[in-house]
């Protein structure tokens, strides 16, 4: 090894430290700290009865039917916005590719929901469906005092319908920059050769999409996983309505069990864990890499 | 290519539809927050009676208002952390894409496998420790977390613009004459320069948006943000809805970032799709 390259490392070393440093602060050492919490008793309002339990809070979690159905809820959520996502994104990056004019306009209004702060987007929902203060109800075939959030199914179509309209537009973004990266000649020779344009969006589009679509999909299922706002604005986990984020912020900060809501938290963690495995091994999403 | 005028028209219904799909929402909890408590559920998109008393119920009081200090509260905490994540995130991204290190692999690896963090994992932990370090419900306990995501965010970013720039131009600014120093202002700056402000912008959007931190580590207006603060308005009475407040508040709040999406849309889009793609 030559000075220059010890150099070079060395440099490189020194500049990547502070904010390696920071993230693991701020992530790998809470995460640890959860890990030690949960096997732990620490419930903030009985103080004096903390002790070390073993494995006994996980026990509690993965036996409560709350902890499973809040698991199917999220599960619920994130596969429906998340395909529905995918079908109007494609469907809006097509047309900001393909329109012949006013993309602009499109871009503008698209990015619009992508900039809104997510607690404002489910009060925005919340308010058009309140029969206290809607305009839903007032629409025709929509009876008048239908109560959206007295009940779970129609609460989900709402919190889904939120969370569609909000993150649709980084769906469309991404692919969108994937449409981009597809050769143009590509359309013509197929043109040329007869395909319809179903056989090129199957046959061309489809498959040069595959990464940008993949990594797309990975993000937005990972961020969808984690939905919050939402539900705490609009239900509060009402009406059996609640995410895995929910149950775990009302045992950490709602009832101050410490113990049950770090065996949540981790158990959290570990889902978004299988889920990123299984996008990468299974559909082989190409994480971007260093080179 | 010449287009007929049925293309025309398909294309001005499509385009249509996605603008409507888009900023309805926001046209209606606009028109909630210019409604009258009379007139609030009357279902109308054009407010009946208008009325500003709305906007001044968030801030009669001063500095006890609902609205003011949550506002400061959040420019502020998001400035500082886009600032402080920018600085530490230029700095690896440099070493990243300029420099030949082993384990840079390991850092961009890293800093994804953060960015997928849930935020519930950590706020139990971070709630116990900023109680004891003292940290609970002030800036820096909120300006620490929101590094979690901010840092992982910029650092993608960064890496992909700085990949672009032509590194090879400051050397032959030195050859030419050019101290280290002018080489680095005169060539480098201006190519790193909107790079470094896409990732602000993006980061500065992240922190104005997060809620989990905001409503979990503070416990009052001293460091609760304005997201935190609308999910907690009360009513003036416990038999008034604090609708119109909440909508005005959510104006108040959406209106920057709406102007901010609208100047700076290049970037954002350049932002948003500079790590994903380029994989």
């Amino acid at each position: 090894m030559t000075d220059k390259t010890r150099a070079e490392r060395k440099l490189g070393f020194m500049l990547c430290a502070p904010a390696v440093i920071m993230m693991l602060l701020v992530t790998a050492y809470p995460i640890l700290y959860a890990f030690i919490l949960s096997l732990q008793k620490k419930d903030l309002r009985f103080p004096d009865e903390s002790g070390f339990v073993g494995l006994s809070n996980y026990v509690t979690v993965l036996g409560s039917s709350l902890w499973w159905q809040a698991v199917f809820n999220t599960a619920f959520i994130t596969v429906v916005s998340v395909a529905i996502e995918l079908a109007i994104g494609m469907v809006i990056a097509i047309i900001m590719h393909r329109a012949i004019f006013g993309r602009g306009a499109v871009r503008t209004s698209v990015l619009i929901p992508y900039g809104i702060v997510t607690v404002v987007a489910a009060f925005a929902w919340f308010y058009a469906f309140d029969p206290g203060s809607g305009f839903v109800n007032h629409l025709p075939f929509i009876a008048d005092d239908k109560a959206w959030f007295g009940g779970r199914f129609s609460s989900f179509a709402v919190i889904i319908m939120a969370e569609i309209w909000k993150t649709t537009p980084f769906m469309a973004l991404l692919l969108l920059a994937g449409l981009a990266t597809i050769d143009e000649s590509l359309y013509e020779a197929a043109r040329v050769d007869g395909a319809s344009a179903w056989q090129r969006f199957t046959r061309i589009t489809l498959p040069l999409l595959k990464p940008a679509l993949l990594v797309a999909l990975l993000f937005r299922t990972l961020d969808a996983f984690r939905v919050f706002d939402s539900i705490f604005i609009m239900t509060k986990g009402a009406q059996n309505t609640e995410s895995v984020s929910i149950v775990g912020y009302q045992q950490l900060l709602s009832r101050l069990n410490l113990g049950l809501g770090s065996a949540v938290s981790v158990l959290i963690f570990v889902l978004v864990l299988m889920i990123a495995t299984a996008f990468v091994k299974g559909f082989g999403t190409a994480v971007p890499k260093g080179n | 290519m010449r287009h007929g005028t049925r293309e025309y028209t398909t294309w001005s219904l499509l385009i249509g539809v996605v603008v409507v799909f888009a900023m309805f929402p926001v046209l209606w909890i606009m028109s909630l927050s210019f409604k009258t408590p009379a007139t609030v559920g009357d279902g109308r998109l054009i407010p009946k009676e208008w009325t500003f008393d709305n906007y001044k119920g968030l801030f009669t009081g001063g500095w006890d208002s609902p609205l003011l200090r949550p506002l400061i509260n959040s420019i502020l905490i998001a400035l500082i952390a886009t600032v402080i994540a920018v600085a530490l995130a230029s700095l690896a991204a440099y070493a990243i894409a300029r420099l030949d290190f082993p384990g840079k692999a390991i850092v961009l690896g890293g800093a994804l496998a953060v960015s997928m963090f849930p935020p519930i994992s950590v706020v139990g932990p971070l709630f116990d420790m900023w109680r004891a370090l003292g940290l609970y419900d002030t800036y820096p306990g909120l300006i620490i977390p929101y590094l979690t995501f901010a840092l992982p965010l910029a650092i993608y970013i960064l890496v992909a613009f700085f990949r672009e720039i032509p590194w090879d131009l400051e050397e032959a600014a030195q050859v030419d004459g050019a101290t280290p120093f002018q080489a680095f202002r005169r060539i480098i700056f201006p190519l790193a320069a909107p790079g470094v402000f896409t990732a602000a912008i993006l980061v500065f959007i992240f922190a104005w948006n997060d809620f989990v931190f905001a409503i979990s580590l503070t416990s009052s207006n001293a460091s609760r943000t304005v997201p935190a603060a609308i999910a907690f308005f009360t009513g003036e009475s416990q038999f008034t809805s604090p609708t119109g407040n909440i909508a005005a508040a959510a104006v108040l709040v959406t209106v920057p970032i709406i102007i901010f999406v609208l100047i700076f849309q290049r970037r954002i889009v350049a932002g948003l799709t500079a790590g994903a793609v380029k994989g």
